[in-house]
């Protein structure tokens, strides 16, 4: 059996069935991250991990024991909230000690804890302060100090990084992701950004309206996604989605027969952008965005068809341009009427 | 200072700022100077402002009851309910603030509501409790009926007060493995101090100048000082500056209190007013 185990999860809040039905293993020493569009039920679920809500249907286990009823402060969790959550009336080391403190832990064995995990943090010259005395990031340590020095079974993270600016969030998740290496603890990690998801995750979980649309290595889910949802929600920019009757050279060509009425996708990279050529697909540019070592092309067809493509080299086109765009239809995704997968990266 | 400062704006605005204040001052500092003349001085027309100021008034309230009794008796009434009231509402505010209930709107107008009824329309009733329950005239009576009365204030504030605790910090407590009762303790109660402080700061000040139930439960026995006051108004006429005197000594405590404790006092009052 798995290390957290959850099976049938549901939720309801009133009539709203918020979780339906959440089956997933996770296994000792993984990096899970929770990814999806506000409202998909990632936060909920991971309040059900933690206890701070409460299941209405399914059981939980962890390390063998059921805990689908068990308060929070019996689980042996530790959470990261994304307002961070610290004691405002507490230090810095008073906070990272609260948890040992009411667990009774010896004095001495929390002070060499709380010292070692502040190291860790680069915390160890604030220990004293409060964290109205704080930056944001050094909140974050913070908080991530107090979740460590426990030494839970499961650290949960909701949304760590939102609060912080990009540059803060960048070098954050690398603190985080180089923590988990050294620490090897299972970590459930809910965030909406997909590139944390892609970054920092060992498998990702893709939730929609409360259900798992797709579970797998970051590379799978860009490489093999099981439906559009999937598709478009990793990666940037988006993969491009067209419906099969604005393509019909390409259709002619390649398309698998349960794709019929469906859509095609294409990842960015994977369509070149020429300024004349004789490719069955033509338009005209609407945009270039240069990003210095990459550039976006937004080109829209005859047809209504739009395509962004990515490409490293700079390019001399305008925007108004006629161009033919060089499509790799061998690594097209297809799919059916109903989002379906019909035959990803047909042969 | 830049002399900008003193536009004709900000004078008007002062002038006016210190009338209303000297205006609601006013009888305050009547009663003060009533409360040191002798009883002719007290009524002579017109006014008089100045005097030989005399204690006799205090010495006589003091001979003909016993302030230092009722006195007590209000202190044990205030300070008893107060705390009795806060115990009892802080766990049902913290119910609602952190968990929450479809019906917790409902539950809260329907408190307030029973702060809108006259008090006059649960007399009878009430003194027909308290004789059957041989608590006439009692300190306990006044304790009852003064933690009942102010519960409904007591939940409001506290609720308003808790609901600006972020609730993660809660959370966060209990995913840290504290028990409920270290969750309030730890936690609610240190975050919470300052709605807790202000909440009883009113109550005991409403208490204190609690005057109907005090004149209608309770005499010689368990009277607080407002019955003490009233006592001075009798049938014989009315005692000026003997009243003023016990007045004075009966409102002299909590003035002195509230003078120090206003900043809380306000703070309380505008709970959730301002981010």
């Amino acid at each position: 059996m798995a290390y957290l185990q959850l099976q049938d999860i549901e939720k309801f809040f009133g009539d709203h069935r918020a979780i339906k039905g959440i089956d997933l293993s996770i296994e000792k020493g993984e990096f899970i991250v929770f990814v999806g569009p506000s409202g998909c039920g990632k936060s909920t679920l991971l309040r059900l991990i933690a206890g701070l809500e409460h299941i209405d249907g399914g059981t939980l286990t962890l390390d063998g024991k059921d805990i689908t009823q068990a308060p929070s402060s019996k689980r042996d969790l530790a959470m990261v909230f994304q307002s961070y959550a610290l004691y405002p009336h507490m230090s810095v080391y008073e906070n990272m000690s609260f948890a040992l403190k009411l667990a009774k832990v010896d004095p001495k064995v929390i002070d060499e804890k709380v010292q070692n995990a502040a190291r860790i943090l680069n915390l160890t010259q604030y220990l004293q302060r409060t964290p109205k005395e704080l930056s944001g990031g050094q909140r974050q340590r913070v908080a991530i100090g107090r979740a460590i020095v426990r030494s839970p079974k499961v650290f949960l993270f909701d949304e760590p990084l939102s609060n912080l600016d990009a540059a803060l969030r960048g070098q954050t998740r690398v603190e985080i992701h180089k923590l988990h290496r050294d620490l090897g603890a299972t970590t459930i990690y809910v965030t909406h950004d997909q590139v944390e998801a892609m970054t920092l995750a060992d498998r990702v979980v893709v939730l929609r309206d409360g259900v798992i649309e797709q579970v797998g290595t970051p590379l799978e889910l860009y490489d093999r996604p099981a439906n559009q949802f999937v598709a478009q929600f990793i990666g940037t920019p988006q993969m491009n989605v067209v419906p099969l009757q604005q393509v019909p050279a390409l259709v002619a060509q390649q398309a698998p027969v349960g794709a019929v009425g469906g859509t095609i996708g294409l990842r960015p990279e994977n369509i070149s952008v020429r300024a004349s050529g004789s490719t069955p697909v033509a338009g005209q540019v609407d945009l270039v965005e240069a990003l210095g070592a990459e550039t976006l092309i937004y080109v829209s067809t005859p047809n209504g068809a739009q395509f962004v493509a990515r490409q490293n080299e700079r390019t001399g086109l305008h925007a108004g341009d006629t161009v033919s765009l060089d499509i790799d239809a061998s690594q097209a995704h297809w799919f059916d009427t109903a989002g379906r997968v019909v035959a990803a990266r047909a042969a | 200072m830049r002399a900008s400062v003193y536009t004709p704006a900000y004078m008007v605005r002062t002038v006016a700022a210190w009338a209303v204040a000297l205006l609601l001052f006013f009888p305050l500092g009547w009663l003060l100077l009533t409360a040191f003349k002798t009883e002719l001085q007290a009524i002579n027309v017109p006014p008089l402002f100045l005097f030989e100021p005399t204690l006799e008034n205090f010495h006589e309230v003091q001979e003909r009851s016993d302030y230092l009794h009722y006195a007590w008796n209000s202190v044990v009434t205030s300070v008893v309910s107060t705390l009795l009231g806060l115990a009892i509402a802080a766990p049902a505010a913290y119910a609602m603030a952190f968990h929450k209930g479809r019906r917790d709107k409902d539950i809260l107008m329907w408190m307030l509501s029973t702060k809108m009824m006259p008090a006059v329309g649960a007399l009878v009733p009430i003194y027909v409790l308290a004789q059957k329950s041989h608590l006439l005239d009692t300190q306990l009576a006044l304790i009852i009926v003064f933690t009942l009365s102010n519960l409904p204030i007591m939940v409001w504030m506290l609720y308003s007060s808790f609901k600006e605790i972020p609730r993660e910090i809660l959370e966060a407590a209990r995913m840290d493995g504290a028990t409920l009762w270290q969750e309030a303790t730890r936690v609610l109660l240190p975050l919470g101090m300052g709605g807790l402080a202000s909440t009883g700061l009113l109550c005991l000040v409403l208490s204190w100048n609690e005057a109907f139930w005090s004149l209608n439960l309770t005499a010689a026995k368990g009277g607080t000082l407002a019955t003490l006051i009233a006592s001075y108004s009798s049938p014989e006429g009315l005692f000026w500056a003997k009243l003023s005197a016990a007045s004075l000594m009966a409102i002299a405590p909590i003035v002195v209190f509230g003078w120090f404790s206003q900043k809380q006092l306000v703070q309380g009052l505008t709970f959730g007013a301002v981010k």
